[in-house]
């Protein structure tokens, strides 16, 4: 094993990924990110797409897509409803959890 | 190497359609894919369903299975037969993946079907001189609640599909000391340059993307940067106010209560939350907690308070 420490670059809130980053980290086509940002999955900052800033959490939110298509065989649209529903039951579950801790 | 039951992953009958084949999957796979479930092994039942499918749902590799299969009960002690698959030919073909990024197929699945795609020859690739980046990989790593304040490093083990000399595909361990720096958040990711699949020709390698994650705590619990506890106070510290000890993940703090402190009561300790340019918060929730009576001492105190204290605590309920 080599010994050497790595250090990576941490994507936080400030870090902006580009179409070709984002692209490439999900292993598909421009295109295909492209028909996420039609579907209202995506939210790039910047008008031209050549400019397209992604904040960071896309990545997630594209590479659970990507997993939902190829694993479920879901179609953008309904992957955007999973997406949504998600996040839902995500704050209902920490609701829950507070709701359960206060008592 | 166990006998796997493929049926049994599946929850179908020996001689199930392809048709009820189709559809098992279908809700198994909703019930147990990892970006949607949240019971604690989905990962390893998904990973599993998917080897089920891919052997079940294709008519000949089923019929060589359930060739093999007829006496085997799951997790029997295994070794396929010599020439046990003669008259199959799926050796090598379509492979659909089913399992999602993690190509890494079990040992007993191996042994039958050998392995899934992943890897080309890159000696007929040299050949035409031929230039591509390397993929990017991701991995997670579960680190503690603790090592976001303070960062650390972990070593991070990946699987690494590689072809050899003789064209093969092998798994070769790799293990990397990755710096976890202070102040991540769950769900962020860190990106480590030229450290995914190694190109081919003079393409550059890709990058490897880490997912952080954090393990449960078993009293903090995080939400963003900000941290929440529950804290134990006895009835007299919350009555009467004071300093008490809070743990925190960077450390004891001193908390003053206010007198008349009710339980359930939220105070915030600002900037105490997961480090960061805007460094998250840390509440504390107070819990008051009652001695028991378990002793004669005990009881002939509650017993006093119950006659010279004049409270009613249903006194709103008008009762």
């Amino acid at each position: 094993m080599n010994d050497e420490i790595l250090n990576g670059v941490l994507l936080d809130e400030d870090c902006m990924l580009t179409l070709g980053e984002l692209s490439r980290a999900c292993a598909m086509h421009a295109e295909w990110v492209m028909e996420l940002v039609d579907e209202g999955i995506l939210e790039p900052r910047g008008t031209e797409m050549a400019r397209w800033q992604f904040a960071a959490p896309a990545l997630h939110r594209a590479r659970t897509v990507l997993h939902l298509q190829r694993d479920l065989g879901i179609n953008l649209s309904g992957a955007a409803l999973a997406l949504e529903l998600l996040d839902e039951i995500q704050d209902l579950r920490q609701q829950l959890y507070r709701l359960n801790s206060s008592c | 190497m166990e006998f796997e039951d493929y049926y049994e992953v599946m929850g179908v009958k020996r001689d199930a359609t392809q048709d009820e084949i189709k559809r098992a999957y279908r809700k198994l796979a909703r019930k147990y894919h990892p970006d949607v479930s949240k019971e604690a092994d989905a990962e390893e039942k998904f990973k599993r369903l998917g080897e089920a499918y891919e052997v079940l749902k294709d008519p000949e590799k089923r019929a060589a299975y359930d060739q093999l299969g007829k006496n085997w009960k799951a997790g029997q002690d295994f070794n396929p037969p010599p020439d046990w698959d003669a008259g199959f030919e799926f050796s090598g073909g379509g492979y659909t993946g089913a399992g999602g990024d993690s190509q890494a197929y079990s040992d007993f699945f191996e042994s039958l079907f050998g392995r899934g795609g992943g890897g080309f020859s890159s000696a007929g690739a040299r050949q035409r001189e031929f230039h591509m980046r390397g993929q990017d990989h991701h991995a997670k790593v579960l680190i503690d609640l603790e090592d976001a304040y303070q960062g650390a490093t972990r070593n991070i083990t990946l699987q690494v599909p590689e072809v050899d000399a003789s064209g093969h595909v092998i798994t070769r361990q790799r293990t990397l000391k990755v710096r976890i720096p202070k102040g991540v958040k769950q769900g962020q990711q860190i990106r480590l340059a030229g450290q995914g699949a190694p190109g081919v020709g003079q393409g550059g390698s890709g990058d490897l993307y880490l997912e952080i994650e954090f393990k449960p705590h078993p009293f903090y619990r995080v939400e963003g940067r900000d941290v929440y506890l529950e804290l134990p106070v006895a009835p007299w510290e919350a009555a009467l106010g004071g300093k008490v000890k809070v743990p925190t993940p960077s450390g004891v703090l001193d908390l003053k209560i206010p007198p008349n402190s009710t339980s359930g009561r939220k105070m915030r300790l600002k900037g105490k939350g997961i480090p960061g340019k805007k460094a998250g918060d840390f509440y504390v929730q107070l819990k008051i907690v009652l001695p028991p009576a378990d002793s004669e001492k005990a009881k002939a105190f509650y017993e006093k308070m119950k006659q010279e204290l004049p409270f009613n605590p249903r006194a709103a309920l008008g009762v």
